[in-house]
């Protein structure tokens, strides 16, 4: 049978043909993979390279607070002082006053923030449809503080709070009220920074939070009319209870932050004038403070440290409530 | 509802119960709020604008208005014609803030795309990379030694610019960006021979214009302000930033002097400060609607996932 034969030979000799076959292929599609991974390697590598430097490099650094560093002997030949840096560090007051400082006064930004910002984001929200034009010019007024720079926000204070030619004394004076001495009053800038902070950062919330009104679905809102729901009820019986989940995911990361304070509002707007700082000096500027104004960097490296740790555990502690509540929304 | 409207008409009825809405007082208080809360916004820089407006001698007298007594462009004048170190600021903040965004948003972009990439041998490995950087950082002063040092960049415009090239929230924004285009198009073009290069370049940026722009304008934004950087790294006038020279012309106003010797008058501080801070603001201004166009669409997008 010529035919069966020739049939089992093409069998025969195919086996090991289809068999290279099979291993060229992969072997490119394997060289092809190896290339697009090398690609792929070489486009993050900036990234990785500054990140190492700037990043993960400082992490080491923080040996420093555990060193009586000496610029002129450098990190590894300056002498170890084991804790130390921190014995001083929490032995002082300042230590206690900076630290209430931060967290106090981020609480107080946190809880006001997220009610104003909710408030005119609700604002915002009964007018958008209505009135276009004066929409964009209110959001617009608004939004724009976000933009400008602490410093410009300091020159700003100071044009309003400027003990001769401040706006804010030269009313007092021509209502023959007491001028009052601001950059030497503690006792008025927690109010004062609150609503600076205000200014410059309700615009940017209240459009997150518009953002979750907009997207819930009007229907809800066209049956709640039907049954007469007036436009108070309506506010409080759908849009909040649907906005609470962004509310509850935004206030806890915020808190997570709560360690670290905006070294701008805190240095800029109040000018850094030292008779401010039992209300004012927050773990950033005294960090600041004592590395380039005091050379100290032992004590600077140890508050650094300290924030770091205790921000870390917060941000890790945060983002796990995060999880437990919506798993899609945390940041990891 | 007790009547019902004749079946034909009753389209037409519905389209007139949901138009009809009476005038409420309650839409005028709204309003009325917010123009209360725009005016107080919008109060400091009227405030300073008029006072960049102003003569210095009615700063002097009558301290900062909301409407200049008498207007002048004094202010303005010796800004541009006589403070040159002024001039000098806004190339360096120019030069900083082109060159910077445009680097950043390349490298940033790169690692955000391959951080997308299910398919890439080290994605997992590099995104714990990058969160690990969110969560603890080695402070100011480690930051401080790595950066004068190890690489020596104080005093030079690379303080201004380095720090700012990989900020772990933007490239989060364009990573889920990058995660929302269809792995066909990047499988596809694979199949038709391209190289990783040639597809991120050629498709994928081509894509995510909106993304890009809504990342440039953050960088931009945040190299235009940045004052921080010519703080602690920079002691060379001619160096300064536009921020940080109004920082320190703020705090001694004798920075603005120059060699001209101009008798009888006295430079104009207050009213040059205020100028300053206009000129300094004008840009963003310039650019605000391209801010509201994508970062109030691309914000919402990439923050809340």
């Amino acid at each position: 049978m010529k035919l069966q034969q020739r049939f089992s030979l093409i069998k025969e000799a195919s086996a090991p043909i289809a068999g290279w076959f099979i291993l060229s292929v992969s072997l490119r599609r394997g060289l092809l993979r190896w290339r697009s991974t090398l690609s792929l390697t070489v486009m993050a590598l900036p990234a990785i390279l500054i990140l190492l430097v700037l990043a993960y490099l400082p992490m080491a650094g923080i040996i420093v607070a555990f060193k009586n560093y000496m610029p002129y002997r450098g990190i590894f030949n300056s002498d170890w002082v084991g804790f130390q840096n921190f014995h001083f560090l929490f032995g002082t007051d300042q230590t206690w006053q900076i630290t209430r400082n931060t967290v106090l006064m981020n609480l107080i930004f946190i809880v006001t923030g997220t009610l104003v910002a909710l408030g005119i984001a609700l604002l915002f929200n009964e007018i958008r449809d209505s009135s276009r034009v004066l929409f964009k010019i209110y959001q617009s007024a608004i939004f724009f503080p976000y933009f400008i720079s602490w410093v410009i926000v300091g020159s700003f204070v100071s044009a309003l709070l400027n003990h001769d030619s401040g706006v804010i004394n030269r009313l007092l004076g021509s209502l023959h009220l007491p001028v009052i001495d601001w950059y030497a009053s503690p006792q008025y800038w927690p109010l004062i920074l609150t609503i600076v902070f205000l200014w410059k950062n309700v615009g940017f919330s209240a459009l997150i939070y518009l953002s979750g009104i907009v997207a819930i679905d009007p229907e809800y809102y066209e049956a709640a009319q039907l049954d007469g729901a007036s436009k108070w009820q309506q506010v409080r019986y759908i849009t909040l209870p649907l906005l609470k989940p962004l509310i509850i995911l935004l206030v806890i990361l915020a808190l997570g932050g709560i360690f670290h304070g905006d070294f701008g509002l805190f240095f800029m707007a109040t000018g850094d004038h030292s008779a401010l700082y039992p209300t004012t000096d927050v773990i950033d500027t005294y960090v600041y403070r004592a590395l380039i104004k005091l050379d100290d960097f032992g004590m600077s490296s140890a508050a650094a440290l300290y924030q770091a740790v205790v921000g870390c555990i917060l941000v890790v502690l945060a983002n796990w409530i995060v999880r437990c509540i919506d798993p899609d929304k945390a940041i990891f | 509802m007790s009547v019902q409207p004749p079946p034909f008409f009753a389209s037409v009825f519905a389209r007139q119960q949901t138009r009809r809405r009476p005038a409420r007082k309650g839409i005028l208080v709204v309003h009325a709020i917010l123009i209360v809360l725009t005016t107080f916004f919008a109060l400091p820089l009227l405030l300073v604008l008029a006072s960049s407006f102003s003569r210095e001698s009615d700063l002097a007298l009558y301290g900062y208005s909301l409407w200049p007594r008498h207007f002048t462009l004094d202010a303005y004048r010796f800004l541009f014609q006589d403070a040159s170190i002024v001039v000098n600021g806004y190339g360096v903040t120019i030069c900083v803030t082109v060159v910077g965004t445009f680097l950043s948003v390349l490298i940033m972009s790169l690692f955000a795309y391959v951080l997308a990439r299910r398919d890439y041998r080290f994605q997992r490995l590099l995104t714990i990379f990058l969160v690990i950087t969110m969560l603890f950082s080695g402070g100011l002063v480690s930051f401080f030694l790595v950066m004068t040092q190890l690489l020596h960049v104080q005093d030079t415009l690379l303080a201004y610019i380095v720090p700012f090239l990989v900020i772990p929230v933007n490239v989060l924004i364009l990573r889920t960006h990058f995660k929302g285009l269809p792995i066909e198009l990047i499988e596809a073009a694979k199949l038709d021979g391209a190289g990783e290069w040639h597809i991120f370049f050629k498709i994928i940026v081509p894509l995510s214009i909106p993304a890009l722009a809504t990342v440039s304008l953050l960088v931009s934004l945040a190299y235009w302000n940045d004052w921080f950087m010519g703080l602690i790294f920079i002691t060379n006038p001619r160096l300064m930033s536009l921020q940080y020279l109004m920082y320190q012309i703020a705090q001694d106003m004798t920075l603005l002097q120059t060699t001209r010797e101009v008798a009888n008058v006295t430079p104009p501080t207050l009213s040059v400060l205020m100028a300053m801070a206009v000129v300094t603001i004008g840009p963003i201004l310039l650019i605000f609607p391209f801010i509201q166009r994508f970062l109030v669409r691309g914000l919402t997008l990439g923050g809340l996932k």
